[in-house]
């Protein structure tokens, strides 16, 4: 039977474990070695890797530093930050990445996509969505982490990125990152109902019931977090968890 | 004869998982694509991600068709193919339309839409096994192990007797199979925590 994924979306800055708030106030949480060396323990279905800094600073995630989490990883995982070329996503993937997730290169040359899909094929290819409400309450696309908007409605883009070939979209909502007040359910439904590819929510889940509920309500195929996996609970004290199979069981099985 | 695992490099997806979790279980493996190696490997593993008609193109232009042809089908060693080199070992895919190695009568097809059917391609994800058969690589493995999937396309047996595996996403479709030598998973056991650490182990002891 099918079981949609639980992914814990891990943020790197300078190759150190951090977790921020709507994007902002980042806090240090570890090293992300011994955070993959936990959820494999743990059994994680699958793990995201992003450089939160890269893009902005106009290099890739290291591709070193990559091949180090793949020696310690047991699980799929995906890596992203400041990917612009082929070249580079070879050396991920030779690396260890199972995927390669793009953000601001989609956005401004979304024919790339199409270049990455013809030559690693679709299901290596994700695409990372960073949507908030701007000032006048309209849903917008961001890019380097939420610095810069797009003219595209999110809809549009998630067409067009399916259109392109993407093998599925990362969905992240940028006001609900971090709160753990739940995910932004209405966003999750409109974009997964509106393509054909898998949808990753992310951004806001703070306990189990909320995967349950953007999977069963909100249509999304995966559900991400960072803060769930990362704190012990809302109070944000650092302990790396993961549900147990049977959580996982009871709150999955249609 | 010491056991020497061929890990077949042919720059299509991620190998170092494949030899780490060979390793892990004590046996030595090599990412390769030297003739002269892949001659003496006693058992080889055909990996693979990405796009079908890349990956004939890869494997053509190294020029070592010929070499697998002759350990798959003369030699008759034991190789292991995974996800794309599961389809690869097939007569044809819809990928780019081209021919694979033809070693197993079978075409790639996509996942195809049916009426009533809204699953997501590709699929991506955990699902479990149906166990057909009495095949050595499915020792100690159960219809309650899942293994983890991603991939758009999949095979279309000419005998489903061969299949060992299948899996329903959409509906049933071949996700192992077995002729003599020769297996295919469409899943990834080296991503699949112990239950892919358990075909490994059955792969090395055949």
């Amino acid at each position: 039977m099918f079981r949609p994924r639980i992914i814990p979306v891990l943020l790197l800055q300078n190759n150190a474990l951090v977790k921020s708030i709507k994007f902002k106030n980042h806090q240090y949480i570890g090293d992300p070695l011994n955070a993959v060396k936990i959820f494999n323990d743990l059994k994680a279905d699958e793990l995201v890797f992003l450089d939160i800094d890269a893009s902005r600073e106009k290099r890739c995630i290291s591709p070193d530093f990559v091949k180090k989490l793949a020696e310690e990883t047991n699980m799929p995982f995906s890596v992203g930050g400041g990917i612009t070329n082929c070249n580079q996503i070879q050396q991920l993937i030779a690396a260890g990445a199972e995927k390669v997730i793009l953000g601001e290169i989609a956005s401004k040359n979304p024919d790339f996509i199409e270049e990455a899909v013809g030559n690693f094929g679709s299901s290596t290819i994700a695409v990372c969505m960073d949507v908030k409400n701007n000032f006048f309450g309209k849903q917008k696309m961001y890019y380097q982490n939420g610095q810069k908007s797009l003219d595209i409605s999110p809809i549009d883009f998630a067409h067009l990125m399916e259109q392109k070939g993407a093998g599925e979209i990362i969905l992240q909502s940028i006001e609900q990152d971090g709160t753990m007040e739940g995910y932004n359910l209405e966003l999750v439904q409109l974009i997964s109902q509106s393509v054909s590819v898998p949808v990753v929510a992310l951004g806001g889940a703070g306990d189990i019931s909320d995967l349950n509920e953007v999977y069963y309500k909100g249509g999304a195929s995966a559900m991400g977090a960072g803060s769930l996996f990362i704190y012990q609970s809302k109070m944000r004290g650092v302990l790396i968890n993961y549900p147990t199979k049977e959580e996982i069981k009871s709150n999955f099985t249609k | 004869m010491r056991e020497l695992i061929g890990i077949i490099d042919y720059g299509m997806g991620n190998l170092n998982s494949v030899k780490r979790k060979i390793n892990i279980l004590g046996a030595e493996a090599i990412i390769t694509n030297d003739i002269s190696i892949l001659k003496k490997t006693t058992k080889l593993v055909l990996p693979g991600v990405g796009n079908f008609k890349k990956a004939m193109d890869n494997l053509n232009s190294l020029g070592i068709i010929p070499i697998l042809n002759q350990r798959a089908n003369i030699d008759k060693i034991p190789i292991l193919g995974i996800c794309l080199g599961m389809q690869l070992m097939c007569n044809f895919s819809e990928e780019g339309n081209v021919d694979g190695l033809s070693w197993i009568n079978g075409r790639v097809v996509r996942f195809k839409k049916e009426k009533g059917n809204n699953e997501k391609i590709p699929h991506m994800g955990w699902n479990t096994l149906e166990i057909e058969g009495e095949s050595p690589l499915m020792k100690d493995i159960t219809e309650e192990n899942e293994m983890y999937f991603v991939h758009s396309y999949h095979v279309e047996l000419q005998d489903e007797k061969i299949a060992i595996n299948k899996t329903n996403y959409a509906y049933p479709f071949v996700s192992g199979f077995q002729k003599e030598n020769l297996f295919g998973l469409q899943y990834h056991p080296e991503k699949s925590h112990d239950a892919g650490g358990i075909i490994f182990k059955n792969f090395l002891k055949l």
